[in-house]
């Protein structure tokens, strides 16, 4: 593949800068604290599901039971170790026995230390159980049907009903796609609950509840087959239930989910430190279970200039790269994101887009890359967009792309239609065979517009990082550094669900996880 | 009779139309014969079904050629557009200094479950669309850009708040018309309020019109391809007619 020449001490020294980054918010926001949503994540790890009658699920009955006690701080963990000893049932009937009040939850007096400890064991143990059979059905899945070549052809799916997405679905898989994100409810960003079966009804999408991915991952088992090839299903993993979202998505072997360090605090106003908590937790299932992750960098040029703001793109994938090893990601699980966005009538657009694909490419080799299609700029005469889109298709195949999500011509209009998906399909495959091994067979003019263009943003990228660095990361996002979007340590949604962990919390599944380190195979 | 049209190929009055379509049927001569039928029946003559192909299994993607037999009277058609003149960036400015003699102040939001902020950043984003300046980059005007996802209640407050002279409303990607709902809930809201008079409240999107917008109860509608500067001389002329 065609290279550009870059200084691979100036490549060093900006991933030293967003390891520093990334370690301070370790240090000084994720380790010392505990959010509701990550106790609902072990409790869900530990076998909780299901809701009251009125639709409120276990999981959140039962945190907030501790929270009312003022005993949250501790970890739900030991609490609920102590009610199945108590109870003698399994964790769903111990749910269901302390949300009628049949057992005195938060007394844990009457068994001792050790036998509480060695309960929370047996539990977490179950739970990276669960998470591991999760890596190995998938990895036993593809062996029978392999993946396919990359880019991966990323399509999404949007009634609202997930029965009708499921047909949508295979429609898109018949035409060659081969990765299906279902595209959430609007509003389900904000909800701290995960919602509960399976749904008909949405909001410019259908809910991530665990029944629908069960429902649409079997849907892809069976178009993977007749394909020959493993279908892949997104989610996404962002708002204020990115844990338990993640746990959910493990027990159904799900393949990826969105899932960015900072897009929530951005674009969805939720607190920063709700948000870094829940992440680290979320991405430990992910790299246990691989699951893939998506970030979502391609949002910041939805409101910034694409080409004045580059660098904020290619820092945030740095940042992601680094916050992603802490929480034991493999390269091959960071679908780190970007866009082509650049305004249509800037001269030599293309070339600058190549620059920046080709950049991203070189700064993670082994990264399967993200790439999403124009959308700013996107024209409501849908023959002008096909045109866009087949720009970004070759951008795509002659940078090697990994994970292309697939432009559609009516983006600009509608939710797409099955033909939309189709006329969309049948650009992409052209235009990735036509132009299979371009890449391979061109070189970068060490003195050109694409070489020129991609130092430019590296350097833009080592003063911001240096700057981002100086300050730390929490005060960079509340002076708006990206995407021009302020947000305070002590504003947006969900602060009041993060807590300081109590020198006596415990929560042995993130303890084990992190002990453990990346398990492959 | 009037100025009677119809769609214009490479002759006058050829009628000719392109269409696509899906049919829920297998792919087949009967399929291609019931494309052709149910394009007749959309009063289209003489058919060609250029391109037919089975895109999933059960459905059928139909691209056809045709000659509309349907004319209309031109001189019957009544559409209206934002009636205004229009201003650049320069004589907004001074016109909001020399004629209103205090800031102009704009809040926009794109509402409902609509995730997009493509249609309101491109009006009131610093950076604007098609270089054409957004409101925020105007000195003479206070702009509150409030994003996406916006109830109609936090809009209203907001504007109430920011003493706002104009409230913009985008919607831009929605599903089974729920922009239209979407948008009367607003001026529903203002109205039950009672102060729907006090803002000049402009909708704007890709399936918006002027009259569409009038008739849902708007002061004005722009559509795809607006630019701020056209928004902005809107608001101002408005403002200075009062």
């Amino acid at each position: 593949m065609a290279q550009i020449k870059l200084d691979q001490e100036q490549v060093k020294r900006v991933k030293n800068y967003a390891k520093d980054i990334a370690d301070s918010v370790q240090k000084n926001v994720i380790d010392g604290n505990s959010s509701v949503s990550v106790e609902r994540t072990v409790l869900r790890l530990y076998g909780v599901d299901g809701t009251d009658e009125e639709g409120t699920p276990y999981p959140n009955l039962i945190v907030d039971k501790l929270k009312e006690k003022d005993l949250l701080s501790k970890g739900v963990s030991k609490f609920f170790a102590a009610s199945m000893l108590a109870s003698k049932r399994d964790a769903m009937d111990t749910a269901e026995l302390i949300c009628q009040g049949n057992i005195l939850f938060g007394e844990i007096n009457e068994f001792s230390r050790a036998d509480i400890e060695s309960k929370e064991i047996e539990l977490s143990k179950e739970a990276l159980k669960t998470l591991d059979s999760s890596r190995i059905h998938k990895s036993k899945k593809q062996e029978k049907t392999p993946l396919p070549e990359q880019p991966f052809k990323y399509m999404i799916v949007a009634t609202g009903n997930i029965y009708e997405d499921r047909t949508q679905a295979k429609a898109a898989v018949s035409s060659g796609a081969d990765i299906i994100a279902v595209i959430r409810s609007t509003a389900q960003s904000l909800l701290d609950y995960v919602p509960y079966g399976a749904t008909t009804e949405g909001f410019g999408g259908t809910f991530a509840t665990q029944e629908n991915f069960k429902i649409m991952r079997k849907a892809l088992d069976e178009a993977s087959k007749k394909k020959g090839t493993y279908v892949r299903l997104v989610n996404y993993a962002s708002g204020l239930c990115m844990s338990e979202i993640a746990a959910c998505a493990a027990i159904e072997d799900l393949d990826m989910l969105l899932n960015d360090s900072m897009y929530g605090i951005l674009f969805r106003d939720i607190n920063k430190k709700r948000t870094f908590v829940d992440q680290h937790f979320s991405r430990l299932i992910c790299s246990r279970a691989k699951i893939l992750i998506n970030t979502g960098e391609d949002n910041y040029l939805t409101t910034s200039d694409a080409i004045e703001n580059a660098y904020t793109v290619t820092s945030s994938q740095l940042i992601n790269e680094a916050m992603g090893k802490n929480s034991l990601l493999t390269d091959e699980q960071l679908g780190l994101g970007h866009a082509f966005e650049i305004d249509p009538k800037v001269k030599n657009g293309f070339l600058f887009e190549l620059a920046h694909a080709q950049l991203a490419r070189q700064l993670f080799p082994d990264a399967p890359l993200k790439y999403m299609p124009p959308t700013k700029y996107k024209s409501c005469d849908i023959f002008f967009s096909q045109c866009m889109d087949s720009m970004f298709n070759l951008a795509s195949v002659t940078t090697g792309q990994g994970i292309h999500l697939c432009g559609i011509l009516t983006e600009a209009i509608h939710t797409p239609l099955m033909q939309d998906r189709f006329q969309s399909l049948s650009n992409v495959n052209y235009i990735f065979d036509t132009a299979r091994d371009l890449g391979d067979e061109i070189e970068f003019k060490e003195d050109g517009v694409i070489a020129k263009r991609a130092q430019t943003v590296l350097n833009e990228t080592e003063e911001f990082l240096k700057k981002v660095n100086d300050i730390g990361l929490m005060e960079a996002i509340s002076e708006g550094y990206f995407a021009g979007i302020k947000r305070l340590d002590t504003g947006g949604k969900g602060l009041d669900g993060v807590f300081l962990k109590d020198s006596d919390y415990s929560n042995p599944i993130l303890e084990m996880l992190e002990k453990e380190g990346t398990i492959n195979g | 009779m009037g100025n009677l049209i119809k769609p214009y190929g490479d002759t006058i009055d050829d009628g000719i139309v392109q269409l696509s379509f899906t049919l829920p049927v297998t792919n087949g001569a009967k399929a291609k014969k019931a494309a052709e039928i149910y394009a007749n029946n959309l009063k289209i003559e003489d058919v060609t079904i250029a391109h037919a192909e089975e895109i999933a299994e059960g459905f059928t993607y139909f691209v056809i050629f045709g000659k509309a037999s349907v004319s209309i009277d031109y001189d019957s058609v009544k559409a209206s557009e934002v009636s205004t003149e229009f201003y650049d960036y320069y004589e907004i400015n001074s016109l909001i200094k020399e004629k209103i003699n205090r800031k102009v102040n704009v809040v926009g939001a794109s509402i409902g479950t609509d995730a997009h902020t493509v249609g309101i950043d491109a009006i009131m984003n610093m950076k604007g669309y098609d270089g054409d300046y957004g409101l925020e980059r105007y000195p003479e005007i206070n702009a509150t850009n409030l994003g996406s996802q916006v109830t109609c209640e936090e809009l209203v407050e907001s504007a109430l708040k920011n003493g706002s002279d104009a409230i913009l409303v985008s919607q831009t990607v929605t599903q089974k018309d729920a922009h239209i709902r979407n948008f009367t809930e607003l001026i529903e809201l203002l109205e039950a309020e009672k102060i729907r008079k006090q803002f000049l409240v402009i909708a704007g999107g890709p399936r918006i019109t002027n009259d569409l917008a009038i008739e849902l109860g708007y002061d004005a509608g722009f559509g795809a391809g607006t630019v701020p500067s056209q928004v902005a001389s809107y608001i101002v002329t408005c403002l200075v007619k009062e």
